[in-house]
């Protein structure tokens, strides 16, 4: 048992990472991604929701009608993502503004619903737990590295997150390379991210 | 008048929703691959996305504003649209049978678009009246599927050329996306 539940946590950070194994939830990995403050961020809101969510819906999961899942599914997700609006408004009202529509919009985001429906409306409370925290985990890395790539190139700074302090990287004569923190810069970015994941392990 | 042509010009071109706001990738990547799914897509998304800011801005306005319960905004709005898609489908199956045949499989897909809730809480943010809200839509969806339809030409070249093999499939796709959306950028001094 002990050892499965390990197993499960640990998919999440590289065999299933996010967004490069599964290729789903793209849209806050490209949109957020400007500053590493705003990647961690979006990770560890999207980690909560996603461990809520898939132990709430691993509890119920005999009680929830196989024709209605998907709404039911959906009404938690929902009902989390509100938790975390509220929270971040009231304890971090600076990211709340940055991040913007993307926090109501991990209600959508395809990662936390195929979890719910992939995994935790069939596993344990526990496995379904661990299966969330790693995919989560995962995916706050993901996030992490490729903001810090764009951010770097970018705007030739490094935020540290939380505290929002901004260190410039290069020297001052450093001209920022614009392109990365723009919209093509993003999907190439993770493109080529991608491209990298293939080389190094095969699935 | 010319506030109204500006608004669409901006909404399909400037700020197209695929390549400049980043949403609704997942569909863009994943139905991309031949043109009779993308444009199959793209009709989908114009349809439920202009009943759907239509509603949403009601239901904003005349239910959640009136009664102070904004803060219920995210879980009002994926309801609307979850039970929308699913009125759709089954009003389209029922009486024209035609139009199902085309849209059918898409349409489930759209209740996680999150280009189509995304506009819907642009449109809030944004304070439109609702003649802007359903003019934003329809021209968010028409950028949407123009997009599409032209990467989906671009995808069809890409299987005939040879790609490296860790480059194959979405890496080049995002690669080439990021490409078009550099094509969009050069609008944005437009507006």
């Amino acid at each position: 048992m002990a050892k499965t539940v390990v197993q499960e946590f640990t998919k999440g950070l590289w065999a299933e990472i996010p967004p490069f194994r599964l290729v789903l939830g793209l849209c806050p990995v490209l949109a957020v991604t400007k500053t590493v403050e705003n990647g961690v961020g979006m990770g560890i809101a999207t980690t909560f929701v996603l461990v809520c969510s898939n132990v709430l819906i691993s509890l119920l999961r005999s009680t929830i009608p196989k024709q209605v899942r998907i709404a039911c599914f959906i009404v938690v997700i929902a009902t989390f993502v509100t938790v975390v609006e509220l929270v971040m408004q009231a304890f971090a009202y600076p990211l709340f503004l940055k991040l913007g529509i993307f926090i109501p919009l991990i209600v959508v985001n395809c990662i936390v619903l195929g979890r719910a429906e992939a995994f935790a409306a069939k596993n344990g409370v526990v496995a379904s737990f661990a299966d969330g925290l790693g995919i989560g985990i995962g995916f706050t890395l993901s996030l992490t590295a490729l903001a810090i790539f764009r951010e770097i190139l970018g705007s030739g700074t490094f935020t540290i997150p939380i505290s929002s302090v901004s260190i410039p990287v290069f020297g001052p004569g450093f001209e920022p390379f614009t392109f990365m923190v723009e919209a093509p810069g993003a999907f190439v970015c993770l493109g080529l991210m991608l491209c990298i994941m293939n080389m190094l392990g095969k699935k | 008048m010319s506030d109204y042509i500006l608004l669409v010009v901006s909404c399909i071109f400037v700020n197209n929703i695929l390549l400049m706001q980043y949403l609704g990738n997942c569909p863009f990547l994943g139905v991309s691959k031949r043109m009779e799914t993308a444009t199959g897509m793209a009709m989908a998304v114009v349809f439920v996305l202009v009943l759907a800011g239509a509603i949403t801005w009601i239901v904003d306005h005349y239910l959640l504003k009136q009664f102070g319960f904004e803060y219920l905004r995210t879980l009002a709005f994926i309801l609307v649209i979850a039970s929308l898609v699913q009125f759709v489908e089954l009003f389209l199956r029922k009486s024209i049978p035609a139009l199902y045949a085309g849209l059918g499989i898409f349409l489930p897909l759209i209740t996680t678009n999150c280009a189509v809730m995304g506009v819907c809480l642009i449109n809030i943010k944004e304070e439109y009246t609702f003649i802007q809200a359903l003019i934003t839509s329809f021209s968010y969806a028409v950028g949407f599927g123009l997009a599409l339809i032209l990467f989906a030409g671009v995808r069809e070249r890409i299987l005939l050329a040879r790609v490296p093999k860790p480059l194959q499939d979405t890496s080049i796709g995002l690669v080439g996306a990021g490409m078009m959306s550099l094509a969009f950028f050069a609008f944005k001094g437009m507006v």
